[in-house]
């Protein structure tokens, strides 16, 4: 079974002009930047996450601080796993408490991963506001959860595999669809 | 990568790249213990026990916090008050213990090997939290820990180990990981407490404290077990100290940056002056990563379906 690329969703210009339009979506939403903080969840969404502050930053004038969120110890699934994940560092250096907080991830898709965050969310505060912004909503949730900001909107078979590749993991910035 | 068995019984059967992991992993698992809220739910509905057939209280109370703060319940079985004073045997304990299904037991015992006997009859992950003379895995790792998070590194170091070498577990555990790790470990104490074949294990003897410190990035200082000292292993204490007890003028022999590092707890004025040991911060801070190193093995052998051993 050799996995392949099956389609190409989004390029480099792709994925730049989502997230110009997810950070003005943000903006327009929330009437500006004040009180906004951007978590991005390990490890796509931290870079995204930084991507949309220098974004909001060139619309705005006005800094966003970015936050990164592990999720690995909230998973639901550790119990069955037969390894466990290494955890990434969780860095949220600021206030949360009665901010408006954007968490930020490269892929939504059955949701699981978003409950874990908002769970890891309440033990560092309260924000007074979550929202979630994403690159890539591919449905197939297994919980109630949706996006407010969505870069590209991709109907999927839940067997294919969304893989995000962002040049600051060094190579190739696309979004495309693997298959058998 | 994963840790390939379902317990941790020493640090002599580990490869670097899994004494590495454990570092690594435990490097998020120390952000945790910041917090306001001190607690994950890596390991809810986990059963955790404690078996401590030797008097402790960093090691329990590490690994109970550790426990706790992955959410998991944690019992402390303390031999004193145990059926363990009725006769029963360690094997016997144990399966009762593990009749009520708990998933981890952490075991400190007097004999060398009994957490490995343990660990080949029972299907709980089995941790050693020291036994005899052999080994005290994570105190080792907690001290790898905290000199890859003081010195950034642990390849190429100098660390000095001296005391009694011959009954520490922690200076055995310490050897083989710091030796794993790519250190270059001296070890230092009385002819009659420093054991044959050292040498094999990779590390240099000294005979002389002051030669063995000199040029050292880190002295690890291990306290002298009062309780063997009826063995005559040495003449006496006052002599003992004055040989191979840290005082400030012998540390200044030790690289500038030099960690000085003590397992705890301490005998002041023995092993280690006051003044060495309240000018420190460093022997605090092992207490400290020791809770975060404890929760990585913890989170690490916890996982599903575990290869047997």
């Amino acid at each position: 079974m050799s996995v392949k690329e099956k389609a190409l969703i989004l390029d480099k210009t792709g994925i730049d002009r989502a997230l110009t339009r997810v950070a003005h979506e943000i903006l327009e939403k929330n009437k500006g930047a004040g009180d906004l903080v951007l978590v991005g969840i390990q490890r796509g969404g931290v870079h995204l996450a930084k991507r949309l502050a220098i974004k909001i930053r060139e619309i705005e004038k006005v800094e966003v601080p970015v936050g990164s969120l592990d999720i690995t110890m909230y998973r639901d699934d550790l119990a069955t796993r037969k390894s466990q994940p290494v955890p990434q560092a969780t860095d949220i250096t600021f206030d949360i408490q009665n901010k408006i907080m954007v968490l930020v991830d490269d892929v939504v898709f059955t949701g699981r991963t978003i409950r874990a965050a908002l769970n890891s969310i309440m033990d560092y505060g309260r924000p007074k506001r979550i929202q979630l912004a994403v690159l890539v909503d591919r449905g197939h949730r297994e919980l109630p959860i949706r996006a407010d900001f969505i870069g590209k909107n991709l109907p999927t078979s839940s067997k294919e595999k969304v893989e995000v590749m962002l040049v600051e993991d060094g190579g190739e910035e696309k979004v495309v669809i693997l298959g058998e | 990568m994963s840790l390939s068995t379902k317990d941790l019984l020493g640090i002599k059967s580990m490869t670097a790249d899994e004494i590495k992991l454990i570092l690594d992993t435990a490097l998020t698992f120390k952000d945790v213990s910041e917090r306001d809220i001190k607690k994950v739910p890596a390991l809810r509905g986990k059963t955790v026990i404690n078996l401590f057939y030797e008097a402790s209280t960093r090691t329990r109370t590490s690994f109970e916090l550790a426990g706790k703060r992955l959410s998991a319940d944690v019992i402390n079985i303390s031999t004193s008050t145990s059926s363990v004073v009725k006769g029963e045997t360690l094997l016997d304990t144990a399966r009762n213990i593990e009749a009520m299904k708990c998933d981890m037991i952490i075991v400190r015992h007097s004999c060398s090997g009994a957490p490995e006997y343990l660990s080949k009859r029972l299907k709980s992950s089995v941790i050693n939290a020291g036994d005899g003379f052999h080994e005290h895995p994570t105190q080792a790792l907690l001290d790898m820990f905290t000199i890859r998070e003081k010195l950034g590194k642990l390849e190429g170091l100098t660390v000095a180990i001296v005391g009694d070498i011959m009954h520490s577990r922690v200076a055995r555990s310490n050897i083989y990981g710091l030796i794993a790790m790519g250190a270059k470990v001296r070890v230092c104490g009385p002819p009659t407490m420093i054991p044959p074949g050292l040498e094999c294990m990779g590390a240099q003897v000294y005979y002389d404290m002051d030669k063995a410190v000199e040029g050292a990035d880190v002295v690890m200082m291990l306290r002298l077990q009062l309780e063997r000292q009826a063995a005559g292993l040495f003449p006496g204490v006052r002599e003992y100290a004055r040989l191979f007890g840290l005082n400030q003028q012998r540390l200044s022999g030790a690289a500038k940056h030099a960690l000085v590092m003590h397992p705890g707890p301490m005998n002041r004025g023995v092993e280690i002056s006051s003044e060495v040991a309240d000018n420190t911060p460093v022997i605090l801070e092992q207490v400290t990563n020791g809770v975060a190193v404890r929760m990585a093995v913890m989170f690490l052998l916890s996982g599903g379906t575990k290869a047997e051993a």
